[in-house]
């Protein structure tokens, strides 16, 4: 607890104390760590690997994108409708998901982080999206009388819609919820016999994985003012994976490890060596699994307990 | 016929004219008997004798192709499996189905799934609700947590600990739906003398305790004619012997099955 206040506290500072572009850069990483969080509820708790959770990514941007400036709708306004729309996509992408299970289910949603930005183009619906163009909007100011600039307002936005998240996220998976969801990775059948509705549980976590990337891509369009086709690449749903893997599976604070990752490692790799940097991403990431094997998370319990191996107990005893 | 807590006379369990062929192999036959309410039921047979098949359909993991299936009055076959538990029937599994990365509570937790309400949304927001159950939940889990004699690995994972610890782990993980029947598959198997002893002495009590009707398969004959009230004997799919386990022990198709003599 007083880990997360500090940290919090930390978070609050960061705006005022680093330069504009920075500010930036911060605010992506906690929508990143957003989406991050989302699609580890998905494979790290419940085990469904999802490649594809870029398409809900765009779905919750376009969705701001076309209600800001086809409805007028304020910012803040759309991130709800943004959610509920991604939550009833992926419940419904979640149903025939059932039938699937490991590298069969992973391929399905590859297929859908696939076509989405091909989907995204399609004619018919150009008016409302913009083609290939995309969507450009005007950047949301501070509320008169703030006294802040845009880019940290909308860094301070952001942490607040990032701690209500996680703290939503965080309560599902613990209690009678998160312990069915984790039963269901574990044993499926096992989970049924103790009386768990798996198949609607699977798609109800399917559906709370797609609203977080939802809410991560409500927020990313935002940040951003700008939504087109090809900001949603394949790439973005294999980042979202990357990152739970990098902060580690199955961890809430993960999250925000791999978000540092998935924003500023592809810039360092730049920074390296400009004639490949992919290169470097790819030994940096390769260096990363190497040393840590269970993420950025398993390594510091790793050293906490080598510090203080009560530490596990003290903290499992507090929960009762 | 000790320990009947049985209300009324019908049987707590009913299997008529049980039936599962999986492509031209006849698993179960037209399979028979009752359980009634209180006794320890022992399900005995040879290997591919059909026990386990007898089980998944009781825990709807297979469709029978043909046969009825009555607990407590009611069609189970009409039921969705998950909803076995609600329902007041725990199982556990002849080979170890524990969620091995969750602790031993968390484990027993999972068995009250069904005792408990709360959804997505009341364990998003931390609702009142979710609070009051997770207490009463927690509280039940404790007491059997101490009446299985694990308190000294509750908070524990469950990989990592003894083979008979985890059977036991399974146990009361499968008490915690507050079953009326308790499915055991093979709960002696892997135990060694001592504690095969102690079982017996366990489910005893526990049938006692929580007023449990008992069907259990098992191999290990001495356990199932000690600790049964009643027995019933499969070969083949087809149910050879119905009785007391003196009945059963000497009836000369069950010789017959387990010694192989000619007819």
């Amino acid at each position: 607890m007083l880990g997360i206040m500090a940290a919090l506290a930390l978070a609050v500072a960061l705006p005022f104390v680093v330069s504009g572009y920075r500010v930036f850069q911060f605010t992506m990483v906690l929508d990143y760590a957003i989406a991050v969080f989302g699609a580890n509820i998905l494979t790290g708790y419940n085990g469904q690997i999802a490649l594809g959770n870029g398409a809900f990514y765009a779905i919750g941007a376009y969705t701001v994108a076309i209600l800001m400036t086809h409805a007028g709708m304020p910012y803040w306004a759309t991130i709800p409708i943004a959610a509920g729309t991604c939550f009833v996509a992926g419940f419904l992408f979640g149903l025939p998901a059932l039938r699937l299970e490991g590298p069969y289910l992973a391929l399905t949603t590859f297929a859908l982080a696939v076509a989405t930005p091909q989907l995204l183009k399609y004619h018919g619906i150009e008016s409302w999206t913009g083609g290939v163009q995309g969507i450009l909007f005007d950047k949301p100011d501070a509320p008169a009388g703030v006294p802040l600039n845009s880019d940290q307002f909308l860094y301070l936005f952001c942490l607040f819609v990032t701690v209500i998240m996680f703290v939503l996220g965080a309560n599902l998976l613990r209690g009678r919820t998160g312990r069915a969801i984790i039963a269901i990775r574990d044993n499926p059948t096992a989970a049924a016999g103790m009386g768990i509705d798996t198949s609607l549980y699977k798609s109800l976590t399917f559906g709370v994985s797609a609203l977080f990337t939802g809410v991560a891509g409500a927020l990313g369009a935002i940040v951003t003012q700008f939504v087109s086709p090809d900001s949603f690449t394949l790439f973005l749903s294999i980042s979202f994976i990357v990152g739970v893997v990098i902060g580690g599976v199955a961890t809430v604070s993960g999250a925000f490890f791999g978000a540092l990752f998935v924003e500023f490692v592809p810039n360092y790799a730049d920074q390296i060596s400009k004639a490949a940097p992919w290169a470097i991403y790819g030994a940096l990431l390769i260096a990363f699994m190497y040393a840590m094997p269970t993420g950025v998370v398993g390594l510091l319990r790793l050293i906490v307990r080598r510090i203080d191996p009560q530490w596990a107990i003290r903290k499992d005893a507090g929960k009762q | 016929m000790t320990g009947a807590t049985g209300n009324s006379g019908a049987p707590l369990l009913a299997i008529g004219e049980l039936s599962v062929r999986f492509g031209g192999i006849v698993a179960l036959n037209g399979v028979s008997f009752e359980v009634p309410r209180g006794q320890i039921c022992g399900l005995i047979g040879p290997n591919g004798a059909g026990k386990t098949t007898l089980f998944n359909c009781l825990s709807r993991l297979y469709q029978p192709d043909g046969g009825t299936i009555t607990f407590d009055g009611k069609d189970l076959l009409g039921l969705p499996r998950h909803k076995m538990a609600a329902l007041g029937i725990g199982r556990t599994f002849q080979n170890l189905a524990l969620f091995r990365t969750m602790s031993v509570r968390d484990n027993i937790m999972v068995g009250g799934h069904s005792t408990i309400r709360g959804g997505f949304v009341a364990n998003s927001l931390r609702l009142p609700l979710v609070a009051r159950e997770e207490a009463k939940l927690s509280a039940r889990v404790a007491e059997l947590i101490a009446a299985l004699d694990l308190d000294g690995v509750a908070d524990q994972p469950v990989q990592g600990l003894t083979f008979a610890v985890q059977k036991r782990v399974e146990l009361a993980r499968a008490l915690a739906c507050e079953p009326k029947l308790l499915l055991l598959d093979e709960p002696a198997g892997g135990l060694n003398h001592e504690e095969v002893e102690k079982l017996r002495e366990l489910i005893g009590a526990l049938r006692d305790r929580y007023g449990l009707t008992v069907l259990l398969v098992e191999h290990h004959m001495n356990l199932v004619m000690r600790v049964s009230d009643k027995v019933v004997a499969l070969d083949f799919g087809r149910k050879i012997a119905d009785g007391t386990p003196a009945e059963v022990q000497n009836a000369p198709d069950v010789i017959k099955a387990y010694l192989g003599a000619s007819a």
